[in-house]
C-alpha cells in the first residue's frame, strides 16, 4: 500500500528540504494521504487511542518519576506525599494508575477486533507478531509498575510473580535472583523494577514504531476481510479517519475520566494502601485484573505430570502452572498459522463467529476465576476454561478451516458498501459506476 | 455429515461452557456457608456528603470526625501521613491551626549542642503518633499492632460480590471504605454460641479478616461532648470518624469531584462538536 507518493512541496524551502530530509513527505504519506478503507467500523479506531495512551502513560509517568523516590522505606510514603502535596499529584497519580487500566482495555478491544477479522492472517503475519509483542511488553511493564507504589499487593504480587521463574529447571533460582537483586523481594527489587518500568514504554514505542510501519507496507485489513481493490474501496486518511478516530478517541477519554475522577480507586486493589509488609502475608493474593485471565490458568495446574503407574514426576504442578501460563500467551505468536481458514472475517464465517463469542466469553469468565481464591468449584472450573482457552486456538481454530463452509464475499469492499447503501450514491451497482462517493475524496489525495 | 457434526459439536460445546458458567456463579453464594469468608457480614451502606458526582464534605461532620479521633482513636492510632496544617480543609483558621498543634509535644533536633529537644507542634508537622515505633504500639496492645489511620477509609475495601461489583461502576460506589469503619464501630455484638473468640479478642462480624478482632468496642454513647446539638450517639460518632477518615485518606476528594465535573462537561461538548464534524465530512462517502 505504500505506493507512490503523492507529496507536493509547496515553498521553495520546503523542496530544499524534502531533498535533503523528506520528513514532511513521511508524514504526509503516513497521516494525510495515507489510504484507508472506507468501510473501517469503531473497533477500527483503537490503533490510534492505544497511540495516546502510550503517550499518556509516559508523559504522566516522567512527571510522576520527578516525585518518586524508589527505596523500599521511602517508597510508599513518597507517592502519598506527591497526592497529598503536589499541585494536581492526586490527579496525575489516578491517571498514570487508571491509565495503565484502560490501556489494558484498549489493548484487549484492539486484540479481539483483530481476531474477529482476522487481522492476523496473510501477509500480516509479522504486523501481528508485532502487536503480540508489544503486549508482552506492556504486561512486563505495568507489573513493574504496580510493585512501585510498594504497597502490600505491590510486594506480594512481585514475590508470587518473580518466583514462577523459579520453575524453570536447573537455572530457575538464578533467574529469580538476578531479577530480584537478592533472595526476596527487597529494595534492590524495587531499584531494578523503578529503572525497567522507565525503560520498557520506550522499547514498547519502538515496537509499535515497527507495528505502525508494517501497517503502513500491508494497508489495514477491514470488517468485509476482502483486500482493498481499487482507488474506490479507499478514502484519504485525513480528514476522513482522523475525525473518526478523533471522535472516538474524546469517547474513550469521557469513560477514562469516568474513572480517573470519581472511581480512582475501582480498577485497583485496598491492599496497595497498606505499605509493604514482608512478615504479613495477604489472605488472598490477587494481581490487577488484566492479568487474571492468565492468574487462573496458572492454577488451573495443580497436579503433577508424570509417567503413568509410576512415582517419577516429569513437570511437578508449579512448573505445569508457569509453563500453562506462558502458553497461554506462546500460541498467540503462531495464531496466524493456526488458523487454516481462506476467509479473514467473522462475518462470512458462520462457526467461527459462534467460537469467537464463545472464546470471548471464556476469556471474561476466565477473569472472573482469576480473582477467585483456588477452592472448591472454582478449580475444576478454572481447568475446564484453561482446557477451552488452548482448545479453542489448537483444535478448533486450525479443524474449521477444513469444516467450515463460509458464506459468500463482495466481490469488492465497494460492493459491500453499496450493497449496505442501496439507495446510495453509486446506485447503479457494480465496482466501475462510483462517482459521487469515492471520487470526491480521491481528488483530496 | 461433516457439517452436522461441526455444528453438534459447536452447541455440545455451548452448552457445556454455559453450564459451567452457571454454576459457577450459582455456587459462589453455597461457598460461602462451606468456608468461612470474611467479613462475615457486609458492611452497611450509609449516605455520605461526599458520595457521589457532586460530593461535598460537611464540614462540621469533619470537625466533630477530628474531635473523635483526636479524644479517642488517637490514643492507639497515628495519623502518620496527614499534616495539622492540613485542618485548613476543615475550615480552620492558621491561628486555630497553630493552638491545635501547639497542644502536642514533638520531638526535634538535634540542636547545636547534638541534643534532641521536645518543643510545641507546628503545622508543618505531621499529626504526632501516639507511640515512637510500631514495635512499642505492639507492646502496649497485646501484640496487636493498631493500624496507621491516614489511608485506613481506603485501605479497607471487603469484596463486593458479583454482579454488585458491576453495577457500582454505574451507581459509582466508592464508599466501600467509610461504609466499612462506620459497620466495624457500630458492630460489636455478643458472639454467638460456640464462636467465642480468644483471650483479647473481640467478636465483630464485620471485621475484614476474622470474627473478632484485638480492638474491644471503642465508643459509647456520650463519650466525646458535642458543642453544636449533635446527638451523642456511638452511630452519629461512628459516621462522623469514619468521614473525617475518608478526609484524612484523601483530602482532595471533594476538589477530584469537581474538576472531574469540569472536565467531563469540556470532554462532552467536545465530544459532540467531533461528531458533528465527522457526520460534515463523511457525508459524501457511503461507508
Amino acid at each position: 500500500m505504500s505506493g507512490h507518493s503523492t507529496y507536493q512541496p509547496t515553498t521553495a524551502f520546503g523542496k530544499w528540504f524534502d531533498d535533503r530530509l523528506p520528513l514532511y513527505r513521511l508524514v504526509h504519506d503516513s497521516f494525510v494521504s495515507y489510504p484507508v478503507p472506507r468501510n473501517l467500523n469503531t473497533f477500527y479506531t483503537f490503533g490510534g487511542i492505544l497511540m495516546l495512551m502510550l503517550v499518556s502513560q509516559i508523559v504522566t509517568g516522567i512527571v510522576i518519576a520527578m516525585h518518586y523516590t524508589p527505596e523500599a522505606t521511602m517508597g510508599f510514603d513518597s507517592v502519598h506525599a506527591m497526592t497529598r502535596d503536589v499541585a494536581y499529584g492526586d490527579t496525575l497519580q489516578d491517571w498514570h494508575a487508571v491509565g495503565a487500566s484502560m490501556f489494558f482495555v484498549a489493548v484487549y478491544i484492539h486484540i479481539f477486533r483483530g481476531l474477529y477479522y482476522g487481522s492476523y492472517k496473510a501477509p500480516r503475519e509479522i504486523l501481528w507478531i508485532l502487536g503480540v509483542l508489544i503486549y508482552l511488553l506492556m504486561m512486563a511493564t505495568a507489573f513493574m509498575g504496580y510493585v512501585l507504589p510498594w504497597g502490600q499487593m505491590s510486594y506480594w504480587g512481585a514475590q508470587v510473580i518473580t518466583s514462577f521463574f523459579s520453575a524453570i529447571p536447573l537455572v530457575g533460582e538464578t533467574v529469580r535472583e538476578y531479577l530480584l537483586g537478592g533472595y526476596a523481594v527487597g529494595n534492590a527489587t524495587l531499584n531494578r523494577f523503578f529503572s525497567l518500568h522507565y525503560l520498557l514504554p520506550f522499547m514498547i514505542a519502538g515496537i509499535v514504531v515497527l507495528h505502525v510501519w508494517s501497517l503502513h507496507v500491508t494497508g489495514q485489513t477491514n470488517p468485509t476481510g476482502v483486500e482493498v481493490k481499487s482507488k474506490q474501496d479507499v478514502i484519504p486518511f485525513t480528514p476522513y479517519a482522523t475525525v473518526k478516530d478523533a471522535f472516538a478517541l474524546v469517547c474513550f477519554i469521557i469513560v477514562f475520566a469516568y474513572f480517573v475522577f470519581y472511581m480512582p480507586d475501582y480498577l485497583g486493589h485496598a491492599d496497595n494502601y497498606i505499605p509493604a509488609d514482608p512478615l504479613k502475608t495477604p489472605p488472598h493474593i490477587v494481581p490487577e485484573w488484566y492479568f487474571l485471565p492468565f492468574y487462573a490458568i496458572l492454577r488451573a495446574v495443580d497436579f503433577n505430570i508424570g509417567i503413568p503407574f509410576t512415582d517419577i514426576v516429569l513437570i511437578d504442578s508449579k512448573l505445569g502452572g508457569v509453563l500453562a501460563m506462558f502458553s497461554a500467551i506462546a500460541v498467540l505468536f503462531v495464531v496466524p498459522w493456526l488458523d487454516t481458514s481462506e476467509v479473514r472475517s467473522a462475518n462470512y464465517r458462520p462457526m467461527y463467529k459462534i467460537f469467537f463469542w464463545l472464546f470471548a466469553a471464556n476469556a471474561v469468565f476466565l477473569g472472573y476465576l482469576g480473582s477467585r481464591p483456588a477452592e472448591g468449584i472454582w478449580i475444576p472450573l478454572m481447568k475446564l476454561t484453561t482446557f477451552w482457552y488452548f482448545f479453542h486456538f489448537l483444535i478448533i481454530m486450525p479443524l474449521l478451516g477444513w469444516f467450515e463452509k463460509p458464506l459468500p464475499r463482495p466481490a469488492s469492499i465497494t460492493d459491500a458498501v453499496l450493497a449496505k447503501h442501496p439507495d446510495g450514491d453509486g446506485s447503479g451497482g457494480g465496482t466501475s459506476q462510483l462517482e459521487g462517493a469515492a471520487a470526491a475524496p480521491q481528488s483530496k489525495g | 455429515m461433516k457439517k452436522v457434526f461441526t455444528r453438534l459439536a459447536a452447541v455440545a460445546s455451548t452448552l457445556v461452557l454455559a453450564a459451567g458458567i452457571s454454576l459457577g456463579a450459582a455456587s459462589a453464594a453455597d461457598e460461602e456457608g462451606a468456608t468461612p469468608h470474611y467479613p462475615l457480614k457486609k458492611p452497611k451502606e450509609q449516605s455520605w456528603s461526599f458520595a457521589g458526582p457532586l460530593g461535598q464534605w460537611d464540614i462540621g461532620q469533619l470537625q466533630r470526625g477530628l474531635k473523635v479521633y483526636s479524644e479517642v482513636c488517637a490514643a492507639c492510632h497515628s495519623l502518620r501521613l496527614v499534616s495539622y496544617r492540613n485542618l485548613a480543609g476543615l475550615g480552620y483558621t492558621d491561628a486555630q491551626i497553630k493552638n491545635f498543634a501547639a497542644e502536642y509535644e514533638v520531638t526535634d533536633g538535634p540542636n547545636d549542642d547534638g541534643e534532641m529537644f521536645e518543643r510545641p507542634a507546628l503545622p508543618t508537622d505531621r499529626f504526632k503518633s501516639p507511640y515512637s515505633n510500631d514495635k512499642e504500639a505492639a507492646a502496649a496492645n497485646n501484640g496487636a499492632l493498631p493500624p496507621d489511620m491516614s489511608l485506613l477509609a481506603k485501605a479497607r475495601a471487603p469484596e463486593r460480590g458479583f454482579p454488585t461489583f458491576i453495577f457500582d461502576i454505574f451507581t459509582m460506589y466508592a464508599e466501600n471504605g467509610p461504609d466499612y469503619i462506620h459497620s466495624l464501630l457500630t458492630g460489636y455484638e455478643d458472639a454467638p454460641e460456640g464462636k467465642e473468640p480468644g483471650d483479647g479478642l473481640f467478636y465483630n462480624p464485620y471485621f475484614v479478616s476474622g470474627s473478632a478482632l484485638a480492638m474491644a468496642s471503642p465508643l459509647s454513647d456520650e463519650l466525646v461532648e458535642y458543642t453544636d446539638g449533635t446527638p451523642q450517639t456511638v452511630d452519629q460518632y461512628s459516621r462522623d470518624v469514619s468521614a473525617f477518615l475518608m478526609w484524612a485518606a484523601e483530602p482532595g476528594l471533594a476538589d477530584r469531584k469537581q474538576r472531574g465535573f469540569i472536565v467531563i462537561i469540556f470532554l462532552l461538548v467536545l465530544a459532540g462538536l467531533l461528531y458533528f464534524t465527522k457526520k460534515k465530512i463523511w457525508s459524501d462517502v457511503a461507508h
